[in-house]
Protein backbone atom coordinates (compact mmCIF):
# COMPACT_ATOMS: atom_id res chain seq x y z
CA UNK A 1 0.00 0.00 0.00
CA UNK A 2 1.88 3.46 -1.43
CA UNK A 3 0.97 6.01 1.24
CA UNK A 4 -0.05 9.27 0.16
CA UNK A 5 -1.65 12.46 0.96
CA UNK A 6 -4.69 11.65 -1.07
CA UNK A 7 -5.08 8.00 0.83
CA UNK A 8 -4.63 10.23 3.95
CA UNK A 9 -7.68 12.32 2.89
CA UNK A 10 -9.73 9.48 1.14
CA UNK A 11 -9.02 7.09 4.35
CA UNK A 12 -10.37 10.04 6.62
CA UNK A 13 -13.45 10.53 4.51
CA UNK A 14 -14.44 6.76 4.70
CA UNK A 15 -13.60 5.98 8.99
CA UNK A 16 -10.10 4.80 8.19
CA UNK A 17 -11.32 1.32 7.79
CA UNK A 18 -8.65 0.65 4.19
CA UNK A 19 -5.63 0.54 6.32
CA UNK A 20 -4.11 -2.76 6.49
CA UNK A 21 -0.82 -3.87 8.55
CA UNK A 22 2.65 -2.31 7.22
CA UNK A 23 4.27 -5.58 6.53
CA UNK A 24 3.83 -9.24 7.02
CA UNK A 25 4.43 -11.71 10.32
CA UNK A 26 5.74 -14.83 8.46
CA UNK A 27 6.65 -17.99 10.02
CA UNK A 28 10.10 -18.91 9.10
CA UNK A 29 10.78 -20.89 5.85
CA UNK A 30 13.95 -23.48 6.00
CA UNK A 31 16.30 -21.98 3.66
CA UNK A 32 16.91 -18.53 2.72
CA UNK A 33 20.00 -16.87 0.64
CA UNK A 34 20.83 -14.59 3.15
CA UNK A 35 19.97 -14.19 7.10
CA UNK A 36 20.06 -11.03 8.71
CA UNK A 37 20.10 -11.57 12.43
CA UNK A 38 19.02 -8.41 14.52
CA UNK A 39 15.64 -6.31 13.25
CA UNK A 40 16.57 -3.19 14.51
CA UNK A 41 17.82 0.38 12.55
CA UNK A 42 20.91 -1.50 10.61
CA UNK A 43 19.57 -4.89 10.23
CA UNK A 44 16.23 -3.71 8.69
CA UNK A 45 18.40 -0.73 6.27
CA UNK A 46 20.64 -3.67 5.28
CA UNK A 47 17.61 -6.29 4.57
CA UNK A 48 16.41 -2.73 2.28
CA UNK A 49 19.36 -2.24 0.20
CA UNK A 50 20.33 -6.00 -0.21
CA UNK A 51 16.80 -6.12 -1.52
CA UNK A 52 16.73 -3.00 -3.44
CA UNK A 53 20.23 -1.99 -4.51
CA UNK A 54 21.67 -5.83 -4.74
CA UNK A 55 18.16 -7.29 -6.33
CA UNK A 56 18.26 -10.48 -3.32
CA UNK A 57 14.60 -11.30 -1.72
CA UNK A 58 14.30 -14.97 -0.83
CA UNK A 59 16.18 -13.00 2.62
CA UNK A 60 14.90 -13.11 6.07
CA UNK A 61 15.64 -10.83 9.53
CA UNK A 62 15.60 -12.15 12.39
CA UNK A 63 14.73 -10.06 15.75
CA UNK A 64 14.64 -12.22 19.21
CA UNK A 65 12.22 -9.19 20.65
CA UNK A 66 9.91 -7.20 18.22
CA UNK A 67 11.45 -4.98 15.46
CA UNK A 68 12.70 -1.62 16.60
CA UNK A 69 12.84 -2.87 20.20
CA UNK A 70 16.38 -2.41 20.78
CA UNK A 71 18.92 1.06 20.13
CA UNK A 72 17.19 2.15 17.51
CA UNK A 73 13.88 2.94 19.76
CA UNK A 74 16.05 4.37 22.41
CA UNK A 75 18.56 6.87 21.39
CA UNK A 76 18.90 10.78 21.04
CA UNK A 77 17.67 11.18 17.42
CA UNK A 78 20.79 13.19 16.55
CA UNK A 79 21.84 12.99 12.61
CA UNK A 80 24.57 14.38 11.28
CA UNK A 81 27.82 14.45 9.44
CA UNK A 82 30.92 16.47 10.82
CA UNK A 83 33.45 13.80 11.07
CA UNK A 84 36.87 14.85 10.59
CA UNK A 85 39.45 11.81 9.78
CA UNK A 86 39.17 9.88 6.65
CA UNK A 87 37.65 6.40 7.38
CA UNK A 88 34.58 8.45 8.58
CA UNK A 89 33.83 11.28 7.14
CA UNK A 90 33.39 9.93 3.59
CA UNK A 91 30.41 7.58 4.96
CA UNK A 92 28.99 9.68 7.40
CA UNK A 93 28.63 12.06 4.46
CA UNK A 94 27.04 9.07 2.43
CA UNK A 95 24.63 8.67 4.95
CA UNK A 96 23.26 12.69 5.31
CA UNK A 97 22.86 11.69 1.31
CA UNK A 98 20.04 8.73 1.91
CA UNK A 99 18.98 10.50 4.87
CA UNK A 100 17.85 13.30 3.05
CA UNK A 101 16.48 11.02 -0.11
CA UNK A 102 15.54 8.69 2.87
CA UNK A 103 11.70 9.53 3.07
CA UNK A 104 10.36 9.85 -0.88
CA UNK A 105 12.67 6.50 -1.05
CA UNK A 106 10.63 4.51 1.71
CA UNK A 107 7.23 6.41 0.78
CA UNK A 108 7.60 6.90 5.21
CA UNK A 109 7.71 9.71 7.19
CA UNK A 110 10.75 9.44 9.74
CA UNK A 111 9.85 13.57 10.04
CA UNK A 112 13.96 14.08 9.54
CA UNK A 113 14.24 17.35 10.44
CA UNK A 114 17.52 19.27 9.06
CA UNK A 115 16.77 22.06 12.14
CA UNK A 116 20.90 22.54 12.20
CA UNK A 117 23.30 21.45 14.83
CA UNK A 118 25.69 23.74 16.61
CA UNK A 119 28.73 22.46 18.49
CA UNK A 120 29.83 24.95 21.07
CA UNK A 121 33.63 25.67 22.00
CA UNK A 122 34.79 27.43 25.08
CA UNK A 123 38.30 28.05 24.27
CA UNK A 124 40.93 29.09 21.70
CA UNK A 125 42.08 25.53 21.59
CA UNK A 126 38.45 24.50 20.99
CA UNK A 127 38.08 26.84 18.73
CA UNK A 128 40.94 25.69 16.82
CA UNK A 129 40.12 22.34 16.91
CA UNK A 130 36.50 22.79 15.61
CA UNK A 131 38.06 25.25 12.57
CA UNK A 132 39.85 22.01 11.24
CA UNK A 133 37.13 19.89 11.91
CA UNK A 134 34.86 22.61 10.18
CA UNK A 135 37.47 22.75 7.00
CA UNK A 136 37.69 18.44 6.67
CA UNK A 137 33.33 18.65 6.57
CA UNK A 138 33.60 21.25 4.43
CA UNK A 139 36.03 19.81 1.92
CA UNK A 140 34.15 16.20 2.02
CA UNK A 141 31.52 17.65 0.66
CA UNK A 142 29.32 18.80 3.73
CA UNK A 143 28.53 22.25 5.50
CA UNK A 144 29.65 24.03 8.30
CA UNK A 145 29.60 27.49 9.29
CA UNK A 146 32.15 29.45 11.81
CA UNK A 147 29.92 31.44 14.33
CA UNK A 148 31.72 33.92 16.63
CA UNK A 149 30.02 34.54 20.34
CA UNK A 150 27.30 37.00 18.85
CA UNK A 151 26.76 34.57 15.87
CA UNK A 152 25.60 31.95 18.63
CA UNK A 153 23.71 34.34 20.57
CA UNK A 154 21.86 34.84 17.35
CA UNK A 155 20.36 31.63 17.46
CA UNK A 156 20.67 30.37 21.02
CA UNK A 157 19.86 34.17 22.93
CA UNK A 158 19.04 31.51 26.24
CA UNK A 159 22.49 30.07 26.64
CA UNK A 160 24.01 31.56 29.68
CA UNK A 161 26.61 33.64 28.32
CA UNK A 162 27.61 35.00 31.39
CA UNK A 163 29.20 31.85 32.56
CA UNK A 164 32.70 32.84 33.37
CA UNK A 165 33.81 29.26 34.31
CA UNK A 166 33.00 28.22 30.67
CA UNK A 167 32.52 31.45 28.31
CA UNK A 168 31.13 30.63 25.17
CA UNK A 169 33.53 31.44 22.22
CA UNK A 170 31.22 30.54 19.21
CA UNK A 171 30.61 27.44 17.76
CA UNK A 172 30.05 25.51 14.16
CA UNK A 173 26.99 25.38 12.93
CA UNK A 174 26.38 22.20 10.36
CA UNK A 175 22.79 23.25 9.06
CA UNK A 176 22.24 19.83 7.74
CA UNK A 177 22.51 18.24 10.77
CA UNK A 178 19.25 17.61 12.77
CA UNK A 179 16.96 14.66 14.37
CA UNK A 180 14.93 12.65 12.69
CA UNK A 181 11.94 10.24 14.22
CA UNK A 182 13.80 6.87 15.39
CA UNK A 183 10.54 4.44 15.47
CA UNK A 184 9.58 5.76 11.74
CA UNK A 185 13.19 4.86 10.59
CA UNK A 186 13.19 1.14 11.47
CA UNK A 187 9.24 0.72 10.68
CA UNK A 188 9.98 2.70 7.50
CA UNK A 189 12.78 0.34 6.58
CA UNK A 190 10.76 -2.78 7.63
CA UNK A 191 7.92 -1.71 5.42
CA UNK A 192 10.05 -1.17 2.53
CA UNK A 193 11.91 -4.28 2.93
CA UNK A 194 8.88 -6.55 3.67
CA UNK A 195 7.10 -5.10 0.83
CA UNK A 196 9.69 -6.49 -1.68
CA UNK A 197 9.69 -9.75 -0.16
CA UNK A 198 11.83 -9.47 2.66
CA UNK A 199 10.70 -11.83 5.57
CA UNK A 200 10.57 -10.00 8.95
CA UNK A 201 9.95 -12.94 11.76
CA UNK A 202 9.99 -11.64 14.98
CA UNK A 203 10.24 -13.28 18.33
CA UNK A 204 12.81 -15.75 16.74
CA UNK A 205 15.63 -15.41 18.89
CA UNK A 206 19.33 -17.08 17.33
CA UNK A 207 20.49 -19.68 19.91
CA UNK A 208 23.57 -21.21 17.84
CA UNK A 209 25.32 -20.39 13.84
CA UNK A 210 26.25 -23.67 12.14
CA UNK A 211 29.59 -23.71 10.54
CA UNK A 212 31.24 -26.26 8.60
CA UNK A 213 34.70 -26.55 7.57
CA UNK A 214 34.81 -23.01 8.37
CA UNK A 215 31.33 -21.92 5.67
CA UNK A 216 28.14 -20.82 7.16
CA UNK A 217 25.56 -22.86 6.66
CA UNK A 218 22.63 -21.45 8.65
CA UNK A 219 21.49 -20.33 12.23
CA UNK A 220 19.47 -22.36 14.86
CA UNK A 221 16.57 -20.26 16.45
CA UNK A 222 13.94 -20.69 19.14
CA UNK A 223 11.72 -21.32 16.07
CA UNK A 224 13.55 -24.22 14.78
CA UNK A 225 16.72 -24.10 12.13
CA UNK A 226 17.35 -22.12 8.92
CA UNK A 227 19.44 -23.12 6.61
CA UNK A 228 21.43 -19.65 4.36
CA UNK A 229 24.56 -19.17 2.28
CA UNK A 230 25.15 -15.77 3.95
CA UNK A 231 24.34 -14.55 7.43
CA UNK A 232 24.95 -11.11 8.49
CA UNK A 233 24.97 -10.13 12.52
CA UNK A 234 23.85 -6.70 13.41
CA UNK A 235 22.78 -7.05 16.70
CA UNK A 236 24.26 -3.78 18.72
CA UNK A 237 25.08 -4.40 22.42
CA UNK A 238 24.45 -8.30 21.99
CA UNK A 239 27.66 -8.47 19.47
CA UNK A 240 29.76 -10.20 21.70
CA UNK A 241 27.29 -13.35 22.43
CA UNK A 242 26.27 -13.71 18.77
CA UNK A 243 29.70 -13.49 17.60
CA UNK A 244 30.62 -16.14 20.79
CA UNK A 245 28.22 -18.73 18.59
CA UNK A 246 30.70 -18.38 16.01
CA UNK A 247 33.77 -18.87 18.21
CA UNK A 248 34.80 -15.44 17.90
CA UNK A 249 36.24 -12.67 20.66
CA UNK A 250 35.31 -9.25 19.24
CA UNK A 251 37.09 -6.08 20.22
CA UNK A 252 34.27 -5.13 22.25
CA UNK A 253 32.80 -4.20 25.04
CA UNK A 254 29.63 -3.23 25.80
CA UNK A 255 28.91 0.10 27.99
CA UNK A 256 25.50 1.89 29.11
CA UNK A 257 24.65 5.21 27.85
CA UNK A 258 21.81 7.10 29.64
CA UNK A 259 19.31 9.97 27.90
CA UNK A 260 16.59 11.37 29.61
CA UNK A 261 13.33 13.44 28.16
CA UNK A 262 11.21 16.21 29.89
CA UNK A 263 7.52 16.77 29.56
CA UNK A 264 6.27 18.12 26.83
CA UNK A 265 6.90 21.82 26.25
CA UNK A 266 6.02 24.59 24.12
CA UNK A 267 9.06 24.64 21.17
CA UNK A 268 11.75 26.33 23.11
CA UNK A 269 14.74 24.78 21.13
CA UNK A 270 15.19 24.86 17.78
CA UNK A 271 18.19 23.38 16.98
CA UNK A 272 20.84 20.54 18.25
CA UNK A 273 23.28 22.05 20.73
CA UNK A 274 26.12 20.37 21.84
CA UNK A 275 28.25 21.59 24.92
CA UNK A 276 32.06 21.45 24.53
CA UNK A 277 32.77 21.31 28.22
CA UNK A 278 30.89 18.99 29.44
CA UNK A 279 29.35 15.86 27.31
CA UNK A 280 26.27 17.50 26.94
CA UNK A 281 23.63 17.00 23.91
CA UNK A 282 20.27 18.35 23.70
CA UNK A 283 17.29 18.87 21.21
CA UNK A 284 13.39 18.90 21.27
CA UNK A 285 11.32 16.93 20.02
CA UNK A 286 7.93 17.74 18.08
CA UNK A 287 6.14 16.34 20.42
CA UNK A 288 7.85 19.10 22.86
CA UNK A 289 9.98 16.78 25.23
CA UNK A 290 13.40 18.35 25.64
CA UNK A 291 15.87 15.17 24.89
CA UNK A 292 19.29 14.83 26.08
CA UNK A 293 21.82 12.88 26.92
CA UNK A 294 25.16 13.16 28.09
CA UNK A 295 28.40 10.46 28.67
CA UNK A 296 28.96 6.90 29.21
CA UNK A 297 28.52 5.53 32.62
CA UNK A 298 32.05 4.88 31.95
CA UNK A 299 31.90 0.68 33.10
CA UNK A 300 30.90 -2.10 31.33
CA UNK A 301 26.98 -2.81 31.63
CA UNK A 302 24.26 -4.87 30.41
CA UNK A 303 21.99 -3.53 33.02
CA UNK A 304 19.44 -0.92 30.25
CA UNK A 305 19.71 1.57 33.26
CA UNK A 306 22.37 3.63 34.54
CA UNK A 307 23.59 5.10 37.74
CA UNK A 308 23.02 8.34 39.42
CA UNK A 309 26.18 10.15 38.87
CA UNK A 310 25.90 10.93 35.45
CA UNK A 311 22.28 11.38 35.72
CA UNK A 312 23.53 14.54 38.06
CA UNK A 313 26.31 15.04 35.79
CA UNK A 314 24.19 15.37 32.76
CA UNK A 315 21.76 17.95 34.62
CA UNK A 316 24.44 19.96 35.90
CA UNK A 317 25.92 20.11 32.39
CA UNK A 318 22.27 21.62 31.15
CA UNK A 319 21.90 23.63 33.66
CA UNK A 320 25.41 25.19 33.22
CA UNK A 321 24.73 25.61 29.73
CA UNK A 322 20.78 26.86 29.84
CA UNK A 323 19.70 27.65 32.96
CA UNK A 324 16.16 28.24 31.57
CA UNK A 325 15.56 24.11 31.32
CA UNK A 326 15.98 23.88 35.21
CA UNK A 327 12.38 24.29 35.77
CA UNK A 328 11.24 21.68 32.92
CA UNK A 329 10.25 18.56 35.03
CA UNK A 330 12.09 14.83 33.62
CA UNK A 331 9.69 13.28 32.57
CA UNK A 332 12.08 9.76 32.52
CA UNK A 333 15.26 8.25 31.55
CA UNK A 334 16.55 5.14 29.62
CA UNK A 335 19.91 3.23 29.37
CA UNK A 336 20.62 1.85 26.11
CA UNK A 337 23.81 -1.22 25.64
CA UNK A 338 26.50 0.71 23.62
CA UNK A 339 28.67 -1.78 21.76
CA UNK A 340 32.45 -0.02 22.39
CA UNK A 341 34.72 -0.66 20.52
CA UNK A 342 38.51 0.87 21.22
CA UNK A 343 39.29 3.68 19.01
CA UNK A 344 35.07 4.58 18.96
CA UNK A 345 34.77 3.79 15.39
CA UNK A 346 32.45 0.97 14.16
CA UNK A 347 32.96 -2.55 12.02
CA UNK A 348 31.96 -3.76 8.79
CA UNK A 349 33.86 -6.66 7.68
CA UNK A 350 33.40 -10.23 6.73
CA UNK A 351 34.84 -12.97 9.41
CA UNK A 352 36.84 -15.58 9.69
CA UNK A 353 33.93 -17.50 8.65
CA UNK A 354 32.99 -17.82 5.09
CA UNK A 355 29.36 -16.13 4.62
CA UNK A 356 29.59 -14.92 7.91
CA UNK A 357 30.05 -11.43 8.31
CA UNK A 358 29.61 -8.64 10.85
CA UNK A 359 28.53 -5.37 11.47
CA UNK A 360 28.83 -3.83 14.84
CA UNK A 361 30.56 -1.53 16.88
CA UNK A 362 28.68 1.43 16.80
CA UNK A 363 29.39 2.79 20.05
CA UNK A 364 27.06 5.69 20.40
CA UNK A 365 26.60 6.86 17.14
CA UNK A 366 24.79 3.84 15.42
CA UNK A 367 21.77 6.29 14.79
CA UNK A 368 22.86 8.59 12.12
CA UNK A 369 24.47 5.71 10.23
CA UNK A 370 21.65 3.36 10.16
CA UNK A 371 21.17 4.53 6.36
CA UNK A 372 24.88 4.08 5.56
CA UNK A 373 25.58 1.02 7.72
CA UNK A 374 22.71 -0.86 5.24
CA UNK A 375 23.92 0.40 2.46
CA UNK A 376 27.67 -0.65 2.62
CA UNK A 377 26.62 -3.96 4.75
CA UNK A 378 24.12 -5.13 2.36
CA UNK A 379 27.40 -4.47 -0.51
CA UNK A 380 29.71 -6.46 1.71
CA UNK A 381 27.02 -9.61 1.97
CA UNK A 382 25.88 -9.28 -2.29
CA UNK A 383 29.52 -8.52 -3.53
CA UNK A 384 31.48 -10.00 -1.11
CA UNK A 385 33.78 -6.61 -0.97
CA UNK A 386 33.57 -3.78 1.04
CA UNK A 387 31.91 -0.83 -0.14
CA UNK A 388 34.58 1.93 -0.71
CA UNK A 389 33.03 4.49 2.14
CA UNK A 390 33.36 1.72 4.81
CA UNK A 391 36.46 0.02 3.34
CA UNK A 392 38.34 1.02 7.15
CA UNK A 393 35.83 -0.20 9.47
CA UNK A 394 37.79 -3.26 9.05
CA UNK A 395 37.49 -6.04 11.84
CA UNK A 396 41.41 -6.65 12.22
CA UNK A 397 42.60 -2.89 12.88
CA UNK A 398 43.43 -2.98 16.05
CA UNK A 399 45.69 -5.91 15.48
CA UNK A 400 47.14 -4.26 12.48
CA UNK A 401 46.96 -0.64 13.92
CA UNK A 402 44.93 1.11 11.48
CA UNK A 403 42.46 2.56 14.15
CA UNK A 404 40.10 5.34 13.25
CA UNK A 405 40.17 7.41 16.73
CA UNK A 406 38.03 10.22 15.47
CA UNK A 407 38.42 12.08 19.36
CA UNK A 408 41.99 11.22 19.71
CA UNK A 409 41.67 9.39 23.03
CA UNK A 410 43.12 5.91 23.16
CA UNK A 411 42.77 2.59 22.75
CA UNK A 412 40.59 1.79 25.23
CA UNK A 413 37.13 0.83 25.29
CA UNK A 414 35.40 3.28 27.86
CA UNK A 415 37.41 6.24 26.54
CA UNK A 416 34.75 7.11 23.66
CA UNK B 1 26.49 1.59 42.42
CA UNK B 2 29.01 1.00 45.25
CA UNK B 3 31.98 -0.67 45.81
CA UNK B 4 33.55 -2.64 48.98
CA UNK B 5 36.98 -1.73 48.72
CA UNK B 6 38.87 -4.15 51.06
CA UNK B 7 40.75 -1.28 52.91
CA UNK B 8 38.32 1.82 52.87
CA UNK B 9 35.18 -0.40 53.50
CA UNK B 10 31.87 0.69 51.11
CA UNK B 11 32.25 3.78 48.51
CA UNK B 12 30.44 5.49 46.07
CA UNK B 13 31.17 4.29 42.99
CA UNK B 14 32.58 8.42 42.12
CA UNK B 15 35.63 7.56 43.81
CA UNK B 16 36.70 4.83 41.44
CA UNK B 17 37.99 5.16 37.83
CA UNK B 18 36.99 1.98 35.48
CA UNK B 19 39.77 0.68 33.27
CA UNK B 20 38.34 -2.48 32.04
CA UNK B 21 37.99 -6.48 32.23
CA UNK B 22 40.69 -8.71 33.92
CA UNK B 23 42.42 -9.06 30.85
CA UNK B 24 44.78 -6.65 31.67
CA UNK B 25 46.19 -8.17 34.48
CA UNK B 26 47.81 -10.91 31.99
CA UNK B 27 50.24 -8.76 29.71
CA UNK B 28 52.04 -11.08 27.26
CA UNK B 29 55.52 -11.73 27.75
CA UNK B 30 57.90 -9.58 25.54
CA UNK B 31 57.94 -10.91 22.26
CA UNK B 32 55.24 -12.53 22.59
CA UNK B 33 53.03 -12.56 19.44
CA UNK B 34 51.02 -10.24 17.87
CA UNK B 35 47.46 -11.66 18.00
CA UNK B 36 48.44 -12.17 22.00
CA UNK B 37 49.27 -8.55 22.42
CA UNK B 38 45.26 -7.81 20.50
CA UNK B 39 43.94 -10.65 22.67
CA UNK B 40 45.55 -8.51 25.39
CA UNK B 41 44.51 -4.66 24.43
CA UNK B 42 41.56 -5.15 22.55
CA UNK B 43 39.39 -8.83 22.42
CA UNK B 44 36.85 -9.23 24.96
CA UNK B 45 34.74 -11.67 26.43
CA UNK B 46 32.10 -8.94 27.50
CA UNK B 47 30.09 -11.00 29.20
CA UNK B 48 26.08 -10.01 29.89
CA UNK B 49 26.58 -11.92 33.57
CA UNK B 50 29.62 -12.38 36.13
CA UNK B 51 32.30 -10.14 34.87
CA UNK B 52 35.80 -9.28 36.54
CA UNK B 53 37.52 -6.39 35.92
CA UNK B 54 39.96 -3.69 36.98
CA UNK B 55 38.83 -0.34 39.27
CA UNK B 56 41.24 1.82 40.84
CA UNK B 57 40.49 3.53 44.42
CA UNK B 58 41.39 6.89 43.32
CA UNK B 59 39.61 9.36 45.45
CA UNK B 60 40.76 6.69 48.47
CA UNK B 61 43.19 4.18 49.10
CA UNK B 62 44.81 4.00 45.63
CA UNK B 63 44.65 0.37 44.71
CA UNK B 64 43.67 -1.23 42.29
CA UNK B 65 40.13 -3.48 42.68
CA UNK B 66 40.13 -6.47 40.63
CA UNK B 67 35.66 -6.62 41.08
CA UNK B 68 33.84 -9.92 40.42
CA UNK B 69 30.17 -8.45 39.69
CA UNK B 70 27.09 -8.99 37.67
CA UNK B 71 26.57 -6.79 34.08
CA UNK B 72 22.86 -7.60 34.05
CA UNK B 73 21.93 -6.68 37.45
CA UNK B 74 24.67 -4.65 39.29
CA UNK B 75 25.07 -7.05 41.93
CA UNK B 76 29.05 -6.93 43.43
CA UNK B 77 29.80 -10.54 44.19
CA UNK B 78 33.61 -9.95 45.62
CA UNK B 79 36.56 -7.76 45.49
CA UNK B 80 39.99 -8.13 46.32
CA UNK B 81 43.16 -6.00 46.06
CA UNK B 82 45.07 -6.37 42.75
CA UNK B 83 48.58 -6.33 44.94
CA UNK B 84 47.60 -9.62 47.06
CA UNK B 85 46.13 -11.72 44.23
CA UNK B 86 47.46 -15.32 44.12
CA UNK B 87 50.17 -14.82 41.54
Amino acid sequence: MRYSGLKVLTEGLFGNKGWGPAWRDPSPKGEYDAIIIGGGGHGLATAFYLAKNHGLTNIAVLEKGYLGSGNIGRNTTIVRANYMIPGNTEFYSHSMKLWEGMEAELNYNVMHSQRGLINLFHSDGQRDYWVRRGNAMINQGDDAILLDREGVREYLPYLDFENTRFPIYGGILHPRGGSARHDAVAWGYARGADSRGVDLIQNCEVTGIDIENGVVRGVQTTRGAIRAKKVGVIVAGRSSQVAAMAGMRLPIESHVLQAFVTEGLKPVIDHVISFGMGHFYISQSDKGGLVFGGDLDFYASYASRGNLPMVEHVMEAGMTLMPMIGRAKVLRSWGGIMDMTPDGSPIIDKTHVEGLFIDCGWNYGGFKAVPASGWCMAHLMATGTSHEVARKFRLDRFATGHLLDEEGTGSQHNLH
Amino acid sequence: MRLKCPLCGDRDRREFYYYGAEDYLHRPAEGAPLAEWDNYLHLRDNPAGVLRDLWYHEAGCSQWLLVTRNTVTHEIASVELVAERAK
